[in-house]
């Protein structure tokens, strides 16, 4: 129990760093600065209090936020992603994820992919929506939702084959 | 009473999430309009020790080209100050000086969003404070907006909430310059007066209505122009003279009348 805990600590600065110096400085193509600190999400146990996890959500955001200056956009975003989780866990893995037995190791690749990409789609369409907060920008908003979850969801599977979770 | 317990109770995943939403709402909308907010923002002490940390590293990656550009610079003032007449030359009795400058390095910099802050190296203890002017060797980049002891935050002129007195060189033309969050090579001059005779290329300068910058400081050029809605005044595209992309070592400008020019605003406008 402890040892989840502290992983996910560590997890957690170490996820803040990563974002703040390295992917918020990317400006890839001028404007593409993916988020890949929504992997947390992603790698969060499934069976721990909601409570807790969604507190654990909003202020991961917030301390992005802090960094960026953003307000609290990031904390909204990675807030509404974290509590959308069970509902687009139970689409893509069925009911049988309720189950005390289930565990990503018996998901086939494409579900958690499809996992993956719906939470980095729900964080990247608050965000950006409200972000911009103009619906004059509808263009310039949907082309930065769209590239920057491709590179997202990208970076994500990325970073979850490399540093694949082995006890959970 | 025990069924709205019971209620509460089943949905408290929804309450909590509502809860926090409205919070962070409220940090949003709230600094939407008009400032940055107070205590979310980069100029804190951890957030500034760890940009600095960082940008100590990847400064050493562009130490070349930004010795060039000071080097250049250098070479520009030393031009203008051994041709100044003796008359013009500066003064050096500090009282009579307008305008002071202090140096500064970017620990953070921002162009991709829709309101871009900087954070520098620089604070309260080195005499900043808010709505202090920020320039490059090139041109103009934002205004102080939160400082504290050490480091502070800068809106930079790509922020959707910039709003900066500017002019066309050599005229007294001024419209406002603002930035509608597309491109961040190009802002956007407005309220130019349709009998103002443009070309593509004008030099774009900061204007004398404001306390902020002193007047003349280069901006951009003009790269397109059209006529607005109410086709009375020209919207006009302005391309930047700096790389907003990539900038490093900044001044910042105190304007040592502006407490006066600024009282005496409050009370003209009181009566």
């Amino acid at each position: 129990m402890n040892s989840v805990v502290f992983l996910n600590i560590l997890r957690f600065i170490l996820l803040v760093l990563t974002q703040v110096l390295i992917f918020n400085t990317l400006n890839f193509m001028g404007f593409i600065n993916p988020m890949v600190y929504v992997i947390f999400l992603y790698w969060y146990p499934i069976k721990g209090n909601r409570g807790v996890f969604m507190l654990t959500a909003f202020l991961l955001g917030l301390i992005i936020d802090l960094f960026s200056d953003t307000l609290a956009l990031h904390a909204l975003a990675t807030l509404t992603a974290a509590y959308a989780r069970p509902l687009i866990m139970r689409f893509c893995f069925g009911v049988n994820y309720e189950f005390q037995n289930f565990s990503f190791k018996n998901t086939t690749k494409v579900q958690r992919l499809t996992f993956l990409a719906l939470l980095v789609l729900v964080h990247q369409m608050v965000f950006f929506f409200l972000e911009i907060l103009s619906f004059s920008h509808l263009l310039l908003i949907l082309k930065k939702i769209f590239a920057t979850s491709l590179v997202t969801i990208f970076l994500c599977s990325l970073f979850s084959s490399l540093f694949s979770p082995k006890s959970e | 009473m025990q069924r709205i317990i019971n209620f509460i109770l089943s949905y408290r995943t929804a309450f909590l999430y509502s809860f926090l939403a409205l919070i962070s709402l409220i940090i949003t909308v709230r600094s939407h309009s008009y400032h940055q907010s107070k205590f979310f923002n980069s100029s804190k002490w951890l957030t500034g020790k760890i940009y600095g940390a960082a940008a100590d590293v990847s400064s050493y990656f562009s130490l070349q080209e930004e010795n060039d550009r000071l080097v250049k610079e250098n070479e520009r003032l030393r031009r203008i100050l051994f041709n100044a007449n003796e008359e013009n030359k500066v003064q050096l009795d500090t009282a009579s000086i307008d305008f002071e400058v202090t140096e500064a390095r970017i620990v953070k910099n921002s162009f991709a969003s829709p309101r871009n802050y900087l954070t520098i190296n620089k604070g309260s203890n080195h005499g900043l404070e808010q709505d202090m002017g920020v320039i490059t060797t090139r041109g103009i980049l934002g205004i102080v907006e939160n400082t504290s002891s050490n480091f502070s935050t800068v809106q930079s002129l790509l922020n959707t909430k910039s709003n900066i007195n500017a002019k066309i060189k050599n005229t007294n033309y001024f419209g406002s310059l603002v930035w509608d969050a597309r491109d961040y090579t190009i802002v956007q001059l407005v309220d130019i007066p349709r009998l103002v005779p443009l070309v593509v290329g004008d030099t774009i300068v900061t204007g004398a209505m404001s306390s902020i910058f002193p007047e003349n400081i280069p901006i951009g050029v003009i790269k397109k122009y059209d006529l607005n809605a109410s086709k009375s005044f020209y919207n006009i595209d302005v391309e930047l003279f700096n790389d907003m992309a990539n900038v490093k070592n900044i001044y910042i400008i105190r304007n040592r009348n502006k407490s006066e020019i600024r009282e005496l605003e409050a009370l003209t406008t009181d009566e």
